[in-house]
């Protein structure tokens, strides 16, 4: 597979580390009265979609950017490919 | 024995002859035989022995399509079985050896198996060989594997090398026939960076095996004259000898290229490329492969697929028999005849399925309208045939035609489903190809010679135009279209004997029909139930008949009943070229440590540690076993001074205004409040809570902290920290970056560590005790002036330093340190010894923090802040994670102190049964304690922190021995730490 | 028709032409007691000790494509209990037992083959982990032997023992693992089941779930709706999926596990042999091919097919272990979808809808455990609580904090 980093240009995939599911970066509010069920949710259960998906990869042997790819889990078709760190501030993500 | 059946020159090269043996009998053949046409020019038909039945079998096609010529290649550690012989190139002092039987080839013992087959047919082992039970492994399953198999491996290891190589292009052509050079000029005329890749050592493809004009001459020609065009332009890469195996994902193709199969010796180089070729487009070439008719003892020697006979005949000027015959459903199987008749050869019959007018004119041969055979005679080699009106034509080979399927494989490897086209009978691409790629020619269903030009020249354009190319206007090749009609004929129904379908595996019709009678009717079924197609030829020629049999039998169409999935490769890619340069002691690269040098001339033993390599321990003279040097290490470590290379602990430099509090949210414990020049030590969780990591966490300075991580760890930890920072608090003004190989790093540990140091740190920096307590940190200078760290931890319970300098300067650190300590009886001291004192201060190290541990099993619960967030926290809190009678890491010591503990036991309490029910725990870490005498431990076990001296049985009954253990603290040295704040 | 040796002579004598279906092919009835979804091994055999064991019959395996089309169709045919944990071991112990046994309750030659199997050790570390783990297997009942590298020598001289990159020092054998051959085990339970009066019908895929207030009272399918009692999901590799139609979410994600087989030799390999310090485990079919695999490609995939660096990872195990099969020829890639779970271990058990069950979640381990996972399912479903050895196999394990993680990665189901 290939990965067209939005700095780098397209990349061998074998040079990322794959986490799984964009929802990662929305880690609950610890604070929230129902933290615990949210963790668990966050935790443990997925979408698994089958088809378009957004996941997280993260390029390690390469300039150490963690990136959300829009991916097709049917086809491996690569339709997007963002700066993790963009995804998550759009995402109200701050310190 | 002398070629008696060359009858030509073709397109080899006559005045280069080359010996060879077959079965150790000398023969010889020219420059641009295949083994095949050398041994078909030699007379000798029969070649191997089936799998199953041991039929006799000899060639029956002249490509990778081939199920029945399979030898052992070369001798020796280079024995290569299950070669092709139809695609292996002659060169000069070949060995080849037929495989499978018992015996000589032509007396194969095994051969009764075939009087036994009525017994033997799909499925029978299912349903026998059961009784009684003990004897399937011991009798029937030995039997079956001794006769099963194909050719042997040497059990040498394989001598030669493999290389891989990178390759990126605009278009990449598959298939140099007629398609593929229409694509690969109209490419390489455009000035798209083109790669030309086809299997054969020959490019051409059909071209160099028909008697075709293109462009008014002969084929062959006309390819050579594109060769020489596509070979003048830079921007085209020809690959012969390369097949393209797989179609991956994104443009991504795996082609094998065999570099040096051909010549007798590899010399330098390596025997075979393996490719990963990037392309922008590609043009799928791959032609088509002619498949039979199903008939009775159709597989007999001298039988043969006629497009195949056309090949040995035009290119290899090579005549599978002297009086022949030819049986076609379809005009293509004419020209085989005409060929032959050309050629002078004695052409007895042509037997067509069809009552219709001849297609051409065949000088001497009888035309046979509306018939078909049924049977065959001849054992090892073809005599006559029978037809289906009874009558017998004597001859001593056959051609068979059945019309030609177009090779769709790498169309379906991204799960492509082919489609059925009624036009010319057969299966073609269908409309979900990989990414990129068109096909063209043949493959793609256009299976005349002027359609397959026009077709390529137009795949290649429109491609072109895609990628912004302009499309040359220069003409392409001109052709004639050949007459290529024929009818659905699969198999011969009057036939009364088996009528094979898959030659390699012995899959005959009536097995299909019975796989049917039993229910067995999806194809996928038919496959695995009667080994259909499984063999090493992957059903090339077998599967289309099956399936339209099957067809037949549940009353469908072909397209309901669909086709098996197609896998890579598509020829099989030996596994030394897949693991390339990766094996032997290159398989993982070496990490060194920066004192690696120094170690081995200091008789350090190695070990692998990840990709690292550790001194294990040092052996001094007169040391009888490992055993020796470690205790001396730890004891004099302990008495004097210590030195030990720890620079693999990961190393991560934490800086930026939000630096502390972005250790808070990775650390379960507190780091905002620790103060600039301190360390703490820190646990780390996963975010279920789960102990991940531990170390120790210096303040260099208000932003600027320095983290250490475990060896194992350090890529992981890392990863999850840019996680963290990017992903969950981007906006903290944080930044990482792993120093792991870029500080070499020295722990210095035991009561005259500080004296020690105290000669190399230089002399304006304090480091008494006062000034430079248990857990400070600093930067130092070292050595006059060279820029160094220095930490006051200690992971030996010892009072204990960690030094580092710059990478470069690792091997002289530990050069200056030994000579620094020589006045104090300063050692070496290597991992060995490092596990025995951590293990006797009772510190947890991998084999505790398993990634099953918490902090409550640890006994660093409280670690856990009560007063922040941090990953992990919230989900360790659940309440399995939380039990009172959870697991506690506590020490074991032996009752009877004589005995060694074992790692890896399981602890029973007394008078309780060793069975799972009453397992409490594990011993995780022992180790030999000269200091103490006896064997210790480190484990877990229930409650354990509320059960001291308490004995308990630590069973093993792996090693068949259990014995009784006390329950201790964890900390076997210095309990009141003492020493490592002295 | 019982199969036997007599029965093979006597049919080959008359033209092989009296064999019957293996199965037959029955139109749906609008109602069963237990529609079982999902005609793999584990849904077959769910059916089958249904039937023989609590003489439930009035059961539907219902299958979308042919029988044993997933993971038993494409797997590496390894059978073991070399397990770690409590909520594991004694389950799969009782999975080996069956298959001991399977054959002749069967009547069906699925070819069990106790051919022993081996990992490799190479670090201290690795060593203490495997003694633990061998100790756990003979506190449940299962056998485990600890050979050191001087033991390998003799058996297994073939292995690299002087050029290897990770040297080997020891492993851990069980010698009654080995190997099955797969396909077999799906027809077998499925002839079996068949002959007991359970209806598997083909063809027939799962398009939605019949809950009613809670309850699940059928299903729909493409061949019209059919009403259960109880409901069993069986689907690992589309669990994801199946589930969905009933509104669930899912402790799972789905990968793509490839395995190869070589071309067909002589005999070279004795047993299953695992690789230590890379990802690569191998064994020989009665057929000669060696069927290897190794490591998930590591990405969600429903695709069924990999890629070319875990093809690569894996050869390179091999070379890096047994440098005499560098001539041998991968005839054959696959990619099976798997259910990674996230903790690596599966799922029996009731769902917060009654009359709806779920089996699922076995990572790339599933072939072996599927005697134990229909009798234990069957178990599940005809007494309503969960069978002793499979209690800890339930989908509230994460709330409750009792994960059953063999490998000790945490919740990431692509390092599982």
């Amino acid at each position: 597979m290939l990965i067209n980093h939005p700095l780098l240009g397209p990349r061998d995939a074998a040079e990322f580390t794959y986490l799984g599911d964009a929802c990662l970066i929305e880690r609950p509010d610890p604070d929230a009265k129902d933290a615990a069920e949210r963790f668990l949710e966050y935790g443990y259960l997925r979408d698994n979609v089958a088809g378009e998906m957004r996941e997280l990869w993260y390029h390690e042997q390469g300039d150490r950017s963690w990136l959300v790819v829009t991916r097709d889990t049917l086809t491996h078709e690569i339709t997007r490919v963002e700066i993790a760190r963009d995804v998550a501030r759009e995402r109200g993500r701050s310190t | 024995m002398s070629q008696t059946n060359r009858i030509a020159k073709g397109l080899i090269d006559t005045s280069r002859t080359v010996d060879f043996t077959f079965n150790g009998r000398a023969m010889q053949g020219h420059a641009g035989d295949t083994l095949a046409s050398a041994l078909l020019a030699n007379g000798q038909l029969l070649v191997g022995r089936s799998f199953k039945y041991h039929r006799p079998r000899g060639i029956f096609t002249a490509g990778s399509e081939e199920p029945n010529a399979l030898v052992h290649l070369r001798d020796g550690a280079r024995q290569e079985p299950n070669t092709r012989a139809t695609v292996a190139e002659l060169y000069d002092g070949l060995t080849a050896t037929s495989q499978n039987h018992r015996g000589s080839l032509e007396h194969d013992l095994m051969a009764v198996t075939d009087l036994m087959s009525p017994f033997l047919s799909a499925g029978f082992y299912y349903k026998t060989f059961m009784w009684p039970r003990a004897f399937w492994e011991k009798l029937y399953e030995p039997a079956i594997r001794a006769s099963a198999g194909l050719g042997r491996l040497s059990m040498e290891d394989d001598p030669d090398t493999y290389d891989k190589g990178y390759l990126h292009c605009d278009l990449l052509v598959i298939g140099a026939g007629p398609a593929g050079l229409s694509a690969a000029l109209a490419g390489g005329r455009s000035g798209a960076r083109v790669i030309l890749a086809d299997e054969d050592f020959r490019m051409g493809g059909r071209l160099n095996a028909e008697t075709l004009a293109v462009d008014d001459m002969p084929g062959s020609a006309w390819t050579e004259a594109a060769l020489a065009e596509l070979r003048a332009m830079p921007n085209v890469r020809l690959m012969t000898r390369t097949t393209i195996y797989g179609a991956y994902d994104h443009g991504v193709y795996g082609a094998l290229e065999r570099v040096t199969d051909h010549l007798p010796d590899p010399g330098v180089k390596p025997r075979q490329v393996l490719w990963r070729i990037y392309s922008r487009r590609a043009v799928l070439a791959a032609g088509a492969t002619e498949r039979p008719i199903a008939f009775g003892n159709n597989d007999r020697p001298g039988i043969m697929l006629a497009g195949a006979v056309r090949t040995y005949v035009n290119r290899y000027g090579v005549t599978p028999g002297q009086t022949m015959a030819v049986f076609t459903n379809n005009d293509d199987g004419w020209r085989t005849a005409a060929d032959l008749a050309a050629k002078g050869v004695d052409v007895r019959a042509i037997v067509d399925t069809r009552d219709r007018a001849a297609v051409c004119d065949v000088p001497g041969a009888r035309h046979i309208r509306g018939a078909a055979v049924m049977d065959t005679v001849g054992r090892k080699a073809l005599k006559s045939i029978t037809l289906t009106d009874g009558q017998v034509i004597p001859c001593d080979a056959l051609a068979v035609s059945g019309g030609w399927n177009p090779t769709v494989h790498l169309t379906c490897h991204q799960r492509g489903k082919p489609e059925w086209n009624e036009a010319i009978d057969a299966f073609v691409p269908g409309a979900h190809l990989p990414a990129g790629m068109v096909v063209a020619g043949a493959a793609n269903g256009q299976l005349t010679l002027a359609a397959a030009l026009d077709e390529g020249r137009k795949a290649a354009n429109a491609q072109l135009k895609d990628l912004g190319f302009t499309p040359s206007r220069k003409p392409g090749p001109k052709a004639e279209d050949e007459p290529r009609e024929g009818a659905p004929v699969w198999y011969v129904p009057e036939s009364r004997k088996r009528a094979w379908l898959d030659l390699q595996n012995d899959v005959t019709v009536k097995d299909i029909k019975q796989a049917h009678r039993e229910n067995f009717r999806s194809v996928e079924h038919m496959k695995r139930y009667t080994t259909l197609g499984m063999a090493t030829d992957q059903g090339k020629t077998s599967n289309i008949p099956a399936l339209a049999i099957m067809a037949k039998c549940t009353g469908k169409s072909i397209p309901e009943t669909g086709t098996t999935i197609f896998r890579p490769p598509y020829t099989p890619v030996p596994i030394g070229a897949l693991a390339g340069r990766a094996r032997g002691r290159d398989f993982r690269p070496y990490r060194l440590t920066p004192s690696h040098e120094w170690a081995k001339a200091n008789g350090a033993t190695f070990v692998e540690v990840g990709n690292w390599l550790r001194a294990q321990w040092f052996v001094r003279p007169g040391e009888k076993g490992w055993r020796d040097s470690v205790d001396r290490e730890a004891l004099q470590t302990r008495q004097t001074v210590g030195i030990c290379d720890v620079t693999t602990l990961g190393k991560i430099e934490i800086q930026g205004r939000d630096a502390a509090a972005f250790l808070n949210k990775v650390y379960a414990n507190g780091f905002a409040k620790l103060p600039v020049g301190r360390i703490r030590y820190g646990i780390m969780l996963r975010e279920d809570g789960i102990c991940y990591d531990d170390g120790t966490t210096a303040r260099m300075g208000e932003n600027h902290f320095v983290m250490t991580t475990t060896t194992a760890n350090a890529v992981l930890v890392f990863r999850r920290m840019e996680f963290a920072r990017q992903c969950l608090w981007p906006d903290m003004d944080v930044h990482l970056i792993s120093t792991t190989d870029g500080w070499a790093q020295f722990a210095v540990a035991g009561p005259k560590s500080r004296d020690l140091l105290r000669k190399v740190v230089d002399k304006e920096h304090d480091i008494s005790n006062d000034a430079f307590p248990f857990m400070a940190c600093g930067e130092v200078t070292v050595c006059g002036g060279t820029p160094a760290r220095l930490f006051r931890i200690s992971f030996s319970g010892e009072l204990a330093f960690e030094v580092a300098v710059p990478a470069r300067y690792g091997n002289d650190m530990m050069r200056v340190l030994m000579e620094a300590g020589r006045e104090f009886d300063a050692v070496p001291y290597g991992t060995e010894a490092l596990g025995v004192m951590r293990i006797e201060k009772g510190h947890a190290a991998g084999n505790e923090l398993d990634g099953r541990t918490t902090a409550h099993n640890l006994g660093l619960g409280r670690m856990v802040s009560a007063a922040k967030d941090c990953i992990g926290k919230t989900l360790s809190q659940r309440p399995e994670l939380q039990r009172d009678d959870a697991v506690k890491l506590v020490g074991f010591r032996p009752v009877d102190r004589s005995r060694n503990l074992i790692a890896g036991s399981h602890f029973i309490s007394q008078g309780r049964d060793a069975v799972m029910a009453n397992d409490e725990g594990w011993m995780s870490s022992v180790a030999w304690s000269p200091s103490l005498g006896h064997s210790i431990g480190l484990g877990f076990i229930r409650s354990g922190d509320a059960r001291m001296g308490e004995v308990v049985r630590a069973v093993s009954p792996v090693h068949d021995t259990e014995m009784q253990v006390e329950i201790t603290s964890p900390h076997f040295i210095d309990p009141q730490g003492e020493r490592l704040r002295a | 028709m019982r199969y036997s040796a007599l029965r093979i002579l006597k049919e080959g004598l008359t033209g092989n032409k009296g064999w019957k279906p293996a199965w037959r092919d029955p139109e749906p009835k609008r109602e069963y007691d237990v529609v079982v979804i999902g005609g793999g091994g584990h849904g077959l055999a769910t059916a089958y000790y249904l039937a023989r064991e609590y003489g439930i019959t009035n059961v539907a395996v219902l299958e979308k494509g042919w029988i044993g089309s997933g993971n038993v169709g494409r797997n590496t045919t390894i059978i073991r209990s070399n397990y770690l944990l409590p909520g594991n071991e004694p389950f799969y112990e009782l999975s080996l037992k069956l298959w001991e046994g399977l054959e002749q309750d069967l009547n069906y030659n699925a070819m069990i083959s106790q051919r022993s199997i081996l990992n490799l050790v190479h670090s201290d570390a690795q060593r203490d982990a495997f003694i633990r783990r061998g100790n756990a297997m003979f506190l449940a009942g299962a056998d485990a032997e600890y050979a050191d590298a001087d033991q390998l020598r003799r058996e297994l001289p073939f292995l690299d023992f002087d050029n290897a990159r990770f040297p080997i020092r020891g492993g851990l054998y069980q010698r009654r693992g080995g190997t099955v051959r797969h396909d077999a085990v799906a027809w077998g339970y499925a002839r079996a089941a068949d002959a007991r009066g359970v209806d598997i019908i083909q063809n027939c895929e799962v398009t939605g779930f019949d809950i009613e207030d809670g309850t699940c009272r059928g299903v729909e399918t493409t061949r019209g709706p059919i009403r259960a009692r109880k409901v069993a999901m069986c689907v690992a590799g589309s669990s994801g999926r199946v589930a969905a139609l009933a509104g669930m979410r899912l402790p799972i994600e789905s990968h793509v596990l490839q395995a190869f087989v070589t071309e067909g030799l002589k005999p070279v390999l004795p047993g299953v042999i695992t690789f230590g310090a890379g990802h690569f485990y191998v064994s020989q079919s009665d057929k000669g091919g060696l069927v290897f695999g190794g490591d998930i490609d590591g990405y969600n995939s429903y695709a069924q097919r990999g890629n070319l660096p875990v093809v690569e990872d894996v050869c390179e195990g091999g070379m890096a272990i047994m440098p005499m099969i560098g001539r041998a020829r991968l005839l054959r890639s696959w990619g099976g979808v798997m259910d990674m779970s996230m903790d690596g271990s599966p799922f029996i058990d009731r769902t917060h809808i009654d009359g709806l069950y779920f089996n699922g979640g076995w990572c790339y381990g599933g072939f072996k455990a599927t005697p134990a996972s229909g009798w234990c399912y069957a178990h599940l479903l005809a007494r309503d609580a969960p069978h002793p050895v499979a209690a800890e196999m339930r989908l509230d394990r994460f709330r409750r904090g009792h994960m059953i993680d063999e490998k000790g990665v945490g919740a990431q189901p692509n390092l599982h």
